[in-house]
């Protein structure tokens, strides 16, 4: 029931708060920066500058969990993780050769949800309860998840985890602004939608800051500075043979 | 009559403890609901376990009535025609199984319907349902009206023949379909191949027939209802056949995983028969069932062993044994390790998840004996001279 009332809420809140930006939305997006585009308009993307990632840090993870209510479940194959720290050779298996030195192929490298242009978990959801938005982000219907975990064998990138258990007592704080999930949903990164209609850049995104280790954009915008990176830099994506065509670039320093 | 008195107190005894699994499994199930599926051995590494491949296991079984139906309906294998209904009942009590495995895998079964309401074609598990439910029904249908017909003493009526056509293809596209769940994902390079399917269907073309020669075998013993030595020897036959095929089939699987040497194909065979960096819970299981199903060839292929009854209910038990090791415990749990990001997980099933599975199962035996007791009442009524013949044998030392 709390959850259905908030969800209206939400929707309620939601429109509103779309409906408000509507005259500003043209502003932002020729604004230069394409750090927020309009929501629906063009195909997101994120850039990952795995050189520009301090050891250590984990800002980027602490933001987006935060924000999101991702419970800190211990142990090992427990957590759930919308954008976590994976060694090289795992985020790359087929670029970690033997030469590389042990730093280089552990130095962990974020890995995320990829938002596929061919998402392989939304083919297999028997609910429709993950769905691609015409901007490209890969999202989820907690209401409708049945939890059957098809999309989770599906996902080549390890990038979904499933709520074994009820998520609640494992959060420290909860934020409001976004919904906590029951037991047996799955979830995931879903590029902070819910932030991008406010206008705001993903969580990770604005945690990174200046360091720039974390671009997004509108990659479709030939002048979007994620578009300029993957223009001029050597970009590589994870598992590319697939087919799935992931949305998060990684440079190649 | 001793034996029958013998039969009947031992088929109350059976049901007995058939109740009281189910009873354990569905207390079990509802600690499940109140508490999720963190009480399963099952995690973010290894997210599909025992439900999901008893599922596997039991739509195989489900599959194979159609090794009844295929001889007896269009080849007049008339030999069948005494045991096809227990094919059919089978299949109903397998599918019946299969699909509960799948409503106690769900992390929100109060949702079920979800897949009808918000229905995906792209989705094989959408299918799934659907080939399913209609196999089901078909066999529901066919077998009622079949042994209906029979205790009237009158021939099936005469829509009922397409319906048992249909059924044929049908069972081939459960399976089919099942092995469609898993052989179209590009992360998972142990499920990602093309040979999945008929490796299915002939994994379950032997342990289903192995299954109803134990089942047949048992019902001479405790009941009135003989099927008779010769179709128990086709079906011996057949399960050679389906065997050889299913043995080869892996070691097609084997040769392409090692000699191409792929590490996303050939990690999850080291994984399973010889360990992974030092995690290889499955290795003794996968060579019990490796060896088993070897032997049970052996048995099955040499003629003189083969026509012994002891000897063949020993090589079905071996059949079913191994291939449920196969399908139901190594299939699953093997295509996530190592994980795409190469995770090696750990599963162990807990006592709740394994009271669960049971308690399943134990539900679909006590469906399959009602079933079997309609059909040898039918047949004791149907066959008075049968029953004599029985009774008289009893009265022999």
């Amino acid at each position: 029931m709390i959850d259905r009332e908030r969800r209206r809420l939400l929707k309620i809140a939601g429109t509103l708060v779309l409906g408000s930006m509507l005259p500003v939305l043209p502003c932002s997006a020729s604004s230069g920066k394409g750090i927020v585009p309009a929501a629906g308009a063009g195909r997101l993307a994120m850039v990952v500058d795995p050189g520009k990632c301090p050891p250590g840090c984990r800002d980027c993870i602490d933001a987006c969990h935060t924000i999101h209510n991702v419970p800190d479940i211990a142990g090992s194959g427990k957590q759930i993780r919308w954008i976590r720290q994976v060694p090289f050779r795992n985020a790359f298996p087929e670029q970690g050769h033997p030469y590389l030195d042990d730093g280089r192929r552990d130095v962990p490298v974020l890995a995320l949800c990829n938002h596929c242009e061919n998402p392989p978990c939304v083919r297999v959801c028997p609910t429709k309860a993950t769905f691609r938005r015409s901007d490209g982000i890969v999202a989820m219907d907690y209401h409708r998840c049945i939890g059957c975990r098809f999309c989770i064998a599906a996902c080549p990138y390890g990038s979904r985890s499933m709520n074994f258990r009820d998520p609640r007592p494992f959060l420290r704080s909860v934020n409001p602004d976004y919904p906590t999930r029951t037991r047996g949903v799955v979830e995931k990164c879903n590029f902070c939608e819910e932030r991008l209609a406010k206008g705001m850049p993903p969580a990770c995104v604005e945690a990174c800051g200046k360091r720039g280790g974390l671009l997004f954009g509108d990659i479709a915008d030939p002048s979007s500075e994620v578009r300029r990176l993957v223009r001029d830099r050597r970009t590589v994506r994870r598992r590319p043979e697939l087919g799935t065509e992931p949305h998060v670039f990684y440079i190649v320093s | 009559m001793d034996r029958m008195a013998a039969g009947r107190r031992i088929g109350w005894l059976w049901t007995g403890i058939l109740v009281i699994i189910f009873a354990a499994g569905g207390f079990a199930y509802l600690r499940q609901l109140q508490e999720g599926l963190g009480i399963t051995g099952m995690n973010q590494d290894i997210s599909w376990g025992l439900y999901i491949a008893q599922f596997t296991f039991l739509v195989g079984i489900a599959a194979s009535a159609v090794m009844l139906i295929l001889p007896y309906y269009l080849h007049d294998y008339k030999l069948f025609g005494r045991i096809t209904l227990l094919g059919e009942f089978l299949a109903v009590a397998a599918v019946l199984m299969s699909v509960t495995f799948i409503i106690v895998d769900l992390g929100r079964p109060d949702r079920a319907f979800n897949v009808i309401l918000h229905a995906s074609p792209t989705s094989i598990l959408f299918w799934d349902m659907v080939v399913l439910t209609g196999y089901l029904l078909l066999n529901l249908v066919i077998g009622w009206s079949v042994l209906e017909s029979e205790r009237k003493g009158v021939p099936p009526p005469g829509w009922v023949k397409p319906l048992i056509y249909l059924s044929i293809p049908w069972a081939v596209s459960i399976h089919t379909v099942t092995a469609f769940i898993y052989a179209g994902l590009p992360g998972r390079g142990f499920w990602l191949t093309a040979i999945m399917a008929p490796r299915f269907l002939a994994s379950a073309f032997a342990s289903g027939p192995a299954l109803l020669v134990l089942v047949c075998l048992v019902l001479r013993r405790y009941t009135a209802f003989d099927a008779g030595r010769e179709p128990l020897q086709t079906l011996g036959k057949i399960i050679a056949y389906a065997l050889a095929a299913s043995i080869f089939f892996v070691l097609m699987e084997v040769f392409t995983a090692f000699y191409s040497g792929i590490p996303s194909l050939a990690d999850h065979f080291e994984y399973m028969f010889h360990g992974l960096e030092g995690h290889g819970p499955l290795v003794p299981w996968m060579w019990t069932s490796a060896v088993l199903a070897v032997a049970a060839l052996a048995v099955l292929l040499v003629p003189s062993l083969r026509r012994n009854e002891a000897w063949l209910a020993a090589a079905c038990a071996a059949v079913f044994v191994s291939l449920w090791i196969e399908k139901g415990l190594g299939l699953i749990v093997t295509g996530f390790v190592p994980s795409p990001t190469g995770e090696i997980g750990t599963y162990v099933p807990t006592v709740p998840e394994i009271a669960i599975t049971l308690g399943v199962w134990a539900g679909g035996l006590l469906v399959l004996t009602l079933l079997y007791r309609l059909f040898t009442a039918v047949k004791a009524q149907m066959e008075p001279r049968a029953l004599r013949a029985a009774a008289k044998g009893a009265g022999e030392p």
